[in-house]
């Protein structure tokens, strides 16, 4: 057991996590980041930021970068790539075990967990994964020049991704559950006149089928149950995220999607915890809303140890 | 050509050669400074330090040299980075293509780089 208690814990290291860490630490309070993978969540994922204010188009590894030394120049502590096996999280001093060998106690814990990527779920994704399934069409689309792909999912990722993958294959397919897409009108606008996509609406993947490498798709069309098979070469798959909450579900109260579920303030159903980011119930997730959740739960966090 | 890493770097084929040969266990991912390899590196500079037996190196996958790595036979069909090579006594154990999390990396190194 470390023998220091910090003011502020904060679990997660994306925007969220961060920009509490930044205001935590900037307020003289001493605070601890631990984070289950690599510091910046999902915002690592992103290629390209052009609509975070203030900032010219960039990276999202880049704003990570920036932001993860801005809350260290304030003096947090960063902990990440770390595994949390226990934790306490009522009463006045909190407690977080990491790998089950080291524990670090806290008066306020701040859930910054984010999310993870949907997976489909289906016969084939794993087994293709690296091998003609992917989840990032800038990491891996010239893998696929010349060949004919599908994208799943109606988000601005989904068809964003579907427009960036055109410079490589020869023709992309989106398939889609809905009847319309989910995603802003220019992005809609974009992917409808470019003459290398073709849509497959209402329809969901079933499996995926292949030998060494992914060969083609089954597809059930939802309003008739009819199935058929597509040839393709390759599978992009954009379909939101889940929250990171299953190990905090049972803790604080969250939907029946495993959102946390907060106030204006942030505050958790717990005393002295708050949520932040995509892990909590909300409509719109930017990385703007995530860095304005995380500012608001170290403000409210430094309230609550003022009381 | 050289990754933004605090990873050992593999330049040249040689490199590669030589890192291989004078180690038993030997992890190499050959990525680009893209959203699926940086993960990988930031869980291996984490791992560094609780497997002391293994080394741990990266490689641009851009780099001519690195057709060790593209065209290697186990990777064969890989599309998605990052490449990932395990090697054992020079050889190689296993090999991974695209994201990893630190947990199926350490479940590898567990069972294929053993002491």
């Amino acid at each position: 057991m470390n023998n220091e208690i910090y003011d502020v814990i904060i679990l997660g290291a994306g925007p969220a996590g961060l920009a509490a860490g930044i205001y935590a630490s900037r307020a003289k309070l001493s605070t601890l980041i631990i984070n289950e993978g690599a510091v910046g969540g999902q915002l690592t994922l992103t290629e390209e930021i052009a609509n975070y204010p203030g900032v010219e188009t960039t990276s999202g590894y880049q704003l990570v970068t920036t932001m993860k030394k801005q809350a260290q120049e304030f003096g947090c502590k960063i902990k990440s790539n770390r595994t949390i096996t226990r934790f306490q999280l009522e009463g006045a001093v909190k407690s977080i075990t990491v790998n089950d060998t080291e524990t670090f106690q806290g008066r306020t814990v701040i859930l910054a967990t984010g999310g993870t990527p949907r997976m489909l779920g289906i016969p084939g994704e794993q087994e293709f994964k690296g091998r003609g399934v992917s989840y990032c069409a800038t990491c891996d689309g010239d893998f696929f020049n010349g060949k004919e792909i599908v994208v799943v999912g109606g988000g601005n990722s989904a068809l964003e991704e579907a427009v960036t993958l055109t410079k490589h294959a020869s023709k992309v397919t989106i398939v889609h559950q809905f009847d319309q897409f989910q995603a802003f009108e220019y992005a809609i606008e974009e992917a409808k006149a470019n003459p290398k996509i073709e849509f497959i609406m209402e329809s969901e993947l079933r499996a995926i089928v292949g030998a060494d490498t992914v060969e083609k798709i089954e597809i059930e069309h939802l309003p008739t149950g009819n199935k058929s098979e597509l040839k393709t070469d390759g599978i992009f798959v954009f379909i939101g995220y889940v929250p990171n909450t299953e190990k905090v579900k049972d803790v604080v109260m969250v939907n029946e999607r495993g959102e946390i579920l907060v106030d204006p303030e942030m505050k958790t159903n717990t005393p002295g915890v708050f949520g932040a980011g995509d892990s909590i119930q909300k409509r719109y997730r930017q990385v703007t809303t995530a860095v304005a959740d995380g500012t608001i739960a170290a403000l409210s966090a430094s309230a609550y140890l003022r009381q | 050509m050289q990754l933004q890493t605090n990873l050992k770097h593999l330049i040249t084929a040689d490199d590669h050669k030589k890192f291989i040969e004078e180690n038993e266990n030997v992890m190499v991912c050959c990525g680009r400074m893209g959203p699926m390899c940086i993960p990988v590196y930031e869980a291996m500079e984490e791992l560094e330090d609780d497997y002391k037996h293994i080394k741990f190196a990266d490689m641009a996958f851009d780099s001519p040299d690195a057709h060790v790595i593209r065209n290697a036979p186990e990777c064969k069909g890989f599309m998605g980075l990052p490449f990932v090579m395990y090697y054992k006594n020079g050889k190689v154990a296993h090999a991974s293509s695209s994201i990893l999390t630190p947990q199926q990396i350490k479940a590898v190194l567990d069972s294929k780089l053993t002491k």
